[in-house]
């Protein structure tokens, strides 16, 4: 019955490895660039403020199919931007994870700039009242308890993140979607390899999910 | 902390002269950044004239390319949406039944199909319908998108309604029983009209969600999207890539906010009507990271913090 599933051939570990990769790079990615974003969106200069709130509604409203394959097509094939990858396999995959950072740092910025509203309004007070400027406020008082907050939000951003990584099949990285379709062509096994791979993102969202749910009511700011 | 000013004091003299200089230099980095890819796009001709005028001034550029994929956007993503209602609703109350053998299965039905990414199903889809139909291959493209899309969006719309049903308050369940209503009447007569209203935002809100998706399937299953018409119009228009998908971005974006617009536009105009006792469902934009939040009105998009602050 599973005769179909010749791992020499098919290499399964190996493709939802790539995609755990793509999940975890872009992950911190995009954390770093959504935080960032979310600082641009309260910061006190007007056109910061204006290119955050720019750059997050159109990313948030262009299909990220359009972002990967722009990153593909417009910057590697036509602009000849390859981000120092010097094979295909390692210039798609940093194109892959450079689209998917870009498009979920927004959704990450929006979690955080609706973790900084829960912060109450005191707190924030408090700090400005003891002379810290803008900055020293949001990095020492408002954004470690707005981070604490927006765990379980964040969680459910990975887990589509995770997700997402499937759209990096469109320019051929060698994840678990591009397997699956590859497989599902050869090979006569539908169900049986359609429940594989349904396996597989289980696996790796699941944990993910329980685990970091635990950490949000752990970390949870008491009030 | 609604009112963001309070992260900084409302600027005097000093900080207002700094935020000039910042002001100043993220323009020039920004310019820089914008200056950088121009010339990158200059130098590989993607600024010349006759890549871009195309879309001007040939109207077959959207009669033949554009327009007819936009309507296979549309077509698939509204055909996705009704078949996905229903069954959404069906599974949603499915899952507040008072039946074990219906609530676990539905229960596991919503959740097995939210886990999957929706790239996968319409792969799934699109192979069951090779081996076990004989749909031609002209329209099965536009069959595995639309499974894949309903497949995922119904269990997504039976947590709205879920959500939706939830939030209205007990005494409605409560007074339905009172005066006799079976399970079924108090469904379709009390619970269910009051909880639609409500849940409409997250609906339109999940309509983006399914325009973004169907792109999908213009890449991985050749199904004639708007997508899939960059590669077609830079194979007739002399390799204009960029330009072809600055446009198409564009008719996505237009689409999807005028999409999002009308959902922040009810949430607010049912929010103010107020005819119902519960809360109004709106996507959560961290639940589907697809998803589109209808703007709460703590956070409204794009409003500028106002300094208040007098000290």
């Amino acid at each position: 019955m599973f005769d179909f599933l010749d791992l020499q051939r098919y290499d399964l570990f190996g493709a939802f490895w790539v995609t755990a990769q793509l999940a975890v790079f872009s992950a911190i990615g995009s954390l770093i660039l959504g935080t960032i974003l979310a600082g641009m969106r309260v910061s006190p200069v007007p056109l910061m403020r204006v290119f955050g709130t720019g750059y997050v509604n159109i990313v948030r409203n262009t299909p990220l199919t359009v972002i990967i394959l722009f990153t593909s097509l417009g910057l590697f094939q036509t602009l000849g931007i390859a981000m120092g990858g010097d094979t295909f396999t390692e210039t798609n995959f940093r194109l892959a994870v450079l689209g998917l950072t870009a498009y979920t740092a927004a959704f990450v910025c929006e979690a955080l700039r609706s973790g900084i509203n829960t912060v109450p309004v005191g707190q924030a007070e408090a700090a400005r009242a003891l002379g810290l400027s803008f900055t020293q406020v949001l990095r020492l008082v408002v954004l470690p308890q707005a981070f604490r907050s927006v765990v379980a939000p964040l969680a459910n951003v990975l887990i589509a993140l995770t997700k997402n990584t499937t759209v990096a099949a469109a320019i051929g990285v060698a994840e678990a979607a591009l397997l699956m379709k590859t497989m599902i062509e050869n090979e006569a096994q539908v169900f049986l390899i359609g429940g594989i791979f349904a396996l597989g993102f289980i696996l790796l969202t699941l944990p993910t999910g329980l685990l970091l749910g635990w950490v949000s009511k752990r970390v949870a700011v008491k009030r | 902390m609604s009112n963001l000013s309070v992260l900084y004091d409302a600027p005097g003299p000093k900080a207002k002269a700094r935020n000039v200089v910042y002001t100043v230099l993220f323009l020039v980095g920004f310019a820089a950044l914008v200056w950088w890819v121009l010339a990158a796009m200059a130098d590989k001709g993607q600024l010349d004239a006759d890549k871009w005028s195309p879309f001007v001034t040939d109207s077959r550029v959207w009669t033949t390319f554009l327009l007819p994929a936009l309507g296979n956007t549309l077509k698939a993503a509204a055909l996705s949406i009704i078949i996905a209602l229903p069954l959404g609703a069906a599974l949603g109350i499915g899952r507040m039944s008072d039946h074990r053998w219906v609530r676990l299965p539905c229960a596991a039905i919503i959740e097995f199909f939210r886990a999957i990414p929706v790239l996968l199903l319409m792969l799934f889809a699109s192979a069951v319908y090779v081996e076990f139909t004989n749909i031609n291959s002209d329209m099965r493209p536009l069959y595995a998108v639309v499974t894949g899309l309903v497949l995922y969006n119904a269990s997504v719309i039976a947590e709205v309604v879920r959500a939706g049903i939830l939030s209205l308050p007990r005494g409605q369940k409560d007074a339905a029983q009172a005066i006799g209503m079976r399970k079924g009447q108090m469904m379709t007569q009390v619970l269910l009209p009051q909880s639609v209203t409500l849940m409409l935002p997250a609906l339109v809100s999940q309509l983006v969600v399914v325009v973004k998706d169907t792109a999908l399937g213009g890449v991985m299953l050749n199904f004639d999207e708007l997508l899939r018409s960059v590669r077609t119009i830079s194979a007739n228009y002399g390799a204009n890539t960029i330009a072809a998908f600055t446009v198409v971005a564009l008719i996505f974006i237009v689409l999807n906010f005028l999409l999002t617009s009308a959902a922040t536009w009810l949430e607010r105009t049912i929010r103010r009507g107020k005819r119902t006792a519960g809360a109004v469902v709106t996507a959560d934009p961290h639940d589907q990271m697809e998803a589109q939040p209808a703007a709460a009105p703590a956070a409204e998009a794009g409003d500028p913090p106002t300094p208040t602050g007098k000290d």
